[in-house]
Order: C-alpha cells, then sequence, then structure tokens
C-alpha cells in the first residue's frame, strides 16, 4: 500500500546537500541571483553598522517573540507569533551575513549572535523590553514593524544590492506583521474594559522609546501616522512622551538585554569548538 | 453528539447501520454528515482529541530550547518545528469539531486531566541532544502510528493525517540531521547524544500503547478501520526502521536483548517496563503537572485576550447590524452565530437520510 511506500522512505539515508532546510519561514533564498560584492563607492563601514544594528534589532525581537511559544491565548497566535519571530529570525541572519562581508571579518551568522557581549549589541531598547502581557507584546509589534517596515521601504532602493534584496523581502514579512499587530491592538482597545486598559498602558510604557526609534531613522512622520491611524480605529490616544535618555545604537541598553543574551547564548559558549 | 441520529422522518436505524458498515467495508470514507453510530463517533472524538491535545502539549518539551539553541539555523529549524506542532493540533481540533466536539471545551477537558495526551511528553528535556532524539524518535514512532491514520475511515481525520505526516517526516529527518552533525562534533556532543537516546528509546517504544492482549480500545478500531494496524505490529516496524539508523549515527540503543532474528527477518526486542507506562499515563511521569500547569496558565492568562476579540466581533456585527437592518427585529449577534450550528445540525439530517 502507499503508506507502506511512504514509511519506508523515511529511514532512507540522506546526504547533506540539503543542508538549508530552514531559512526564515520560506524555502526561497531571497539573494538568488544578488551580486555579493560590496559596491565601489558603497561605505564598508556604514554598511556593516547598518547590518549590524538592523539585524540585531531583529534577533533580540526574534528571540521575545520566541518566549511565547506555548504561552499564547490562543493556537491562532501560536502560530502568528512564531510566524512573525521566524521572519525575523531569518532579517538577522541575512543581515549578519552581510555584516561580516562587508566588515571585512567574513564572520558568520552565528559570531554576532552567539559571541557578542551585551554592550556590543546595537538594537533599539524597546527590543529588549520584557513581554509583559499579550497588550504589551501587540504594541510594541506594532511600534517596531511600523518603524522597521517605513525603513526598510526606503532600503529597498539601498545601493548595496544585498541589503536592497534583504529588504525587498522584510517588506512583505512586515507588512503582515504591522497588520497582525494593529488588528490585534483594534480588537483589544475596543474589545472590553479590561483589554481597552491594558492597551491604554501598553501605549504609555511604549512611549518614552519612541524616541530612540526615530534617533535612529528618520521615518518619524510615517510612524506617527500609522499610530494615529490604528488608535483611534481602536478608541485609544497617543500619550505624549518624554524620550529617555541613553540609547541601544550605542551599546547602552536596559537590565533586560543582558539575561535575555546569556539564555540566547548559554549552550553555544558551553561547548566551544563544538559544530549544531 | 447524538444529534445525527435520524429523526422520525428518516431511514430506520438499522438501515443506516447497514449503509454505515457497507462503506467501511468497501474502504469509502465517513463524512461529517454521514450517519454513524455514537461509538465510532465518541471513539474517533476521543482519539483525535488525544491526538491534538498530544501535539499542543508535544510544543512544551522542545519548545523550552528555542531560546537556547546553539545556532539561529537550529534555532529556526526548531522554531518551525513547535509551530507546525500548533498547526497541527489546529487541524485536529478542526477534525474533531466536525464530530460536534468543542475546541474549548475540548481544552478544559484536557487541562482537568479528563483527556489525555501522548505520556512521551511527559519526560524531560535536560540537553540539546534531546531536541535531535526527540525528532529521530519520537517523531519517527509518531510517522509509524500516523501514516496508517492517512487511510482511517473518517475522511476528515485521514485528510488532516496526510499533511501532518509529511511536515512529521521533514522532522524526523532535522533531527536525525543534528544528531548526525552532532556525533561529528565534540566528546561532549556524543556523550550527549548517547545519553538522549539512553533516556528515550523505551519511551519511544511506549507511544505505541500497551501490548495487544492488554489493549482495551484496539478490537473496535481496528472493526471500524480507524486504526489500520495493531500496537506490537507498529512497534515491531519502529523498531526494524530505527536499528540500521541507530548504526549508521554510531550510537547504542539500550537494550540487551535486541538483535536480528533471521527466521523471522525481523529484530527480537525486550519488554518495554509497561508499569512505568501505567504510573505515567496516570499521571506519575517526571513532568505531567508541569506540562498541564503551562497549558492551564496559558489559557487562564489568554482568557481575556479571547473575551475583548469576542467582544470586539459582538460589537462589530451590531455596528453592521445597525447600519443594514436599523430599528426593532434585528437579530442580536449571538442568536446570529447560532445559525449555523443549528443549521448544521438540521444538515445531519439530511445526510443521514441520503
Amino acid at each position: 500500500m502507499s503508506d507502506d511506500h511512504v514509511y519506508m522512505t523515511l529511514a532512507e539515508g540522506h546526504d547533506d546537500s540539503d543542508a538549508r532546510w530552514a531559512f526564515g519561514t520560506g524555502f526561497e533564498d531571497p539573494l538568488h541571483g544578488v551580486d555579493t560584492t560590496v559596491p565601489a563607492g558603497v561605505d564598508r563601514e556604514d554598511l556593516a553598522a547598518l547590518c549590524l544594528a538592523l539585524g540585531d534589532d531583529a534577533l533580540v525581537s526574534a528571540q521575545r517573540l520566541a518566549e511565547w511559544t506555548t504561552r499564547a491565548p490562543e493556537l491562532e497566535e501560536e502560530v502568528a507569533l512564531a510566524n512573525i519571530g521566524l521572519d525575523l529570525l531569518g532579517q538577522a541572519r541575512l543581515l549578519y551575513a552581510r555584516c561580516g562581508q562587508a566588515d571585512g571579518t567574513g564572520r558568520g551568522e552565528d559570531a554576532y549572535a552567539y559571541f557578542r557581549d551585551p554592550d556590543d549589541f546595537r538594537n533599539v531598547r524597546l527590543a529588549e523590553l520584557p513581554n509583559g502581557d499579550f497588550a504589551f507584546s501587540v504594541v510594541r509589534l506594532l511600534v517596531l514593524s511600523s518603524w522597521r517596515l517605513a525603513h526598510f521601504e526606503r532600503l529597498t532602493r539601498d545601493p548595496d544590492p544585498v541589503l536592497a534584496a534583504v529588504a525587498a523581502k522584510g517588506v512583505k514579512e512586515l507588512a503582515y506583521h504591522r497588520q497582525w499587530a494593529a488588528e490585534w491592538a483594534v480588537r483589544l482597545g475596543d474589545g472590553t474594559e479590561e483589554s481597552r486598559r491594558r492597551t491604554q498602558a501598553a501605549l504609555g510604557q511604549v512611549a518614552p522609546y519612541l524616541g530612540e526609534l526615530f534617533s535612529a531613522f528618520d521615518v518619524r512622520d510615517e510612524v506617527v501616522a500609522v499610530l494615529g491611524q490604528v488608535t483611534e480605529a481602536a478608541g485609544l490616544s497617543m500619550p505624549a512622551w518624554q524620550p529617555l535618555p541613553g540609547r541601544g545604537r550605542e551599546g547602552r541598553h536596559t537590565e533586560h538585554l543582558a539575561p535575555l543574551l546569556a539564555e540566547l547564548q548559554s549552550v553555544a559558549r558551553a561547548h566551544p569548538g563544538a559544530t549544531w | 453528539m447524538t444529534d445525527a441520529q435520524a429523526g422520525p422522518a428518516g431511514p430506520a436505524e438499522p438501515e443506516l447501520h447497514r449503509h454505515f458498515d457497507a462503506t467501511i467495508a468497501r474502504d469509502q470514507r465517513i463524512e461529517p454528515r454521514d450517519w454513524m453510530p455514537d461509538g465510532y463517533r465518541n471513539t474517533l472524538i476521543r482519539q483525535i482529541a488525544q491526538h491534538a491535545h498530544s501535539e499542543i502539549i508535544g510544543m512544551q518539551p522542545e519548545g523550552e530550547w528555542i531560546t537556547r539553541a546553539p545556532s539561529l539555523r537550529r534555532k529556526a529549524i526548531l522554531f518551525a518545528k513547535v509551530q507546525d506542532e500548533a498547526g497541527h493540533g489546529l487541524y485536529l481540533y478542526s477534525a474533531a469539531e466536525t464530530l460536534g466536539a468543542d475546541r474549548a471545551d475540548l481544552t478544559e477537558r484536557l487541562i482537568a486531566g479528563r483527556q489525555k495526551y501522548s505520556s512521551i511528553f511527559n519526560y524531560p528535556t535536560p540537553t540539546f541532544a534531546d531536541v535531535g532524539v526527540i525528532g529521530w524518535f519520537v517523531d519517527g514512532a509518531a510517522i509509524c502510528n500516523q501514516v496508517p491514520l492517512c487511510r482511517s475511515s473518517y475522511g476528515p481525520y485521514a485528510r488532516a493525517m496526510v499533511r501532518i505526516c509529511k511536515e512529521e517526516s521533514f522532522h524526523q529527518r532535522q533531527g536525525y540531521e543534528l544528531l548526525m552533525t552532532m556525533m561529528r562534533g565534540t566528546d561532549a556532543q556524543r556523550e550527549m547524544v548517547q545519553d538522549a537516546v539512553n533516556r528515550w528509546w523505551w519511551p519511544s517504544l511506549m507511544m505505541f500503547g500497551p501490548p495487544d492482549d492488554n489493549s482495551p480500545n484496539s478490537a473496535a478500531s481496528m472493526a471500524w478501520k480507524i486504526k489500520r494496524h495493531s500496537n506490537d505490529e507498529l512497534r515491531q516496524r519502529f523498531v526494524d526502521m530505527t536499528v540500521p539508523q541507530a548504526e549508521k549515527l554510531g550510537v547504542t540503543l539500550p537494550d540487551p536483548e535486541l538483535r536480528w532474528n533471521e527466521e523471522r527477518g525481523r529484530h527480537d526486542f525486550g519488554t518495554p517496563d509497561w508499569d512505568e507506562l501505567m504510573r505515567v499515563i496516570k499521571g506519575g511521569g517526571p513532568c505531567n503537572a508541569q506540562r498541564v500547569e503551562r497549558r492551564r496558565s496559558a489559557h487562564e492568562d489568554g482568557a481575556w485576550v479571547r473575551q475583548a476579540a469576542a467582544a470586539h466581533a459582538a460589537k462589530q456585527q451590531a455596528r453592521a447590524a445597525g447600519r443594514q437592518t436599523p430599528g426593532p427585529g434585528r437579530q442580536t449577534p449571538a442568536a446570529e452565530q447560532q445559525t449555523p450550528a443549528a443549521e448544521r445540525s438540521t444538515d445531519a439530517h439530511e445526510g443521514a437520510a441520503v
């Protein structure tokens, strides 16, 4: 019978030529056919710094999203949160690889993720804050995805063809992340008294970190417009904010990043010389 | 759950039963609208719900390692795998709902300890090698159990299993490939792999259930073609499949009685500790309390979110109704939501009459 055939093929040996089974959530290579030589006229140091910062934002966000696994309020959201985390993890991997090419060290993705200390990370602090409740995670994602999407849209025209290709793939992903977060923000804002209270509180918690985002990339108008639209639809109000001092982009982080990285890096650092 | 029985105007139950039996005998599928005996329906709900619960609880032992996976590639693979399990849970709860069950009710039963999940997930995952061994053994055993279910007599279950089996076989390959890589690494990594193999081998053999002479639900399931092979037959297949893979990997399976039997053309192997299986099924495994507690806290912590979504949907419906048919006489959202269920039960009567 056919099921026996399916069953038997599982026992067959396989070579390692298809080692890249998991790359983000899709299986297409976004860099297929892209020339990976850094073009003349592109400042390598600037390119490396930008890839590192964007990679760190994505990795730290993916790590926080992974923490939701088995804790989401509904199975559909379990799947959605993992989807978003996987997209961001995929973005981080591509950006780290480009960083290694641009900074001339040739380091691979894992060198950046596992063997740097918290001071060396360049993510914005909003990404590293603990997950809080579902409302906080939704509002944070709404802000970060709107901000990253606005920036990635510009990067699709970047003179570096690799960064432009990564951005082109990322734009589609981020548009979904923003959509998912916006829909939930509206549901929560409009839903019950409790959900409204929690979501309004989350906006207040996120607001002090907005200044840092806008000093990193000048996409303030787009992001403020999106937040205005969503909060209005949700019946919420965007609080006035005072920017907090300190910048993740300069390696000055909250107390929450070190434990996040200690967990992320624990196995890799416990086994020097191991291959995984 | 008994609303599919023929009404006064429909054919008599013996006739429906003959039709059902003939469908099974012809190896054709039973579909949600078809008449089916209560025993068949209840057996399926029980089995599919247990299977769905197993997928959801099964996210936990490996999910613990997503944040600590030692390379970004392994992190992506594991994250995607655990996400697949959530997806499998969703298909299976949906399949159970075609039989009249309700996902929220099944979840309550799981949390209250009134429905079971696969005992294998009550064992801990102390090292990253456990991720590989779970993929290799646990997904491997799941495939042995589930591939025949792709031909199960109940249509929605069989169709869900086709997709699930494809993904499980992918997971098994990924697990095995992780172990292959680790075996080529450091001595410490090889020791981790062997240690994980030692811990997971016997619980994996127990995944096929008690021996055939002590399996209370098997006979009816076989007759109804919900199940196609006996527990012992599937266990034997798993052992025969796994032995050459262990040799290629370079690990030892922890069973001194394991050897090739030339006469049978299959492997002989030792007897799992069935007392241990019964102990774990009854709640005495190392992680039973922890697994159910995590599921319970996720469900309870998420209650306000689900309430908010329901309240928003109701408000949306009310606003839409207010725009379309203003004035008295419009349906309340709750009444509208109940309409499809009422239609379904009518359909079941009609389906039975065909």
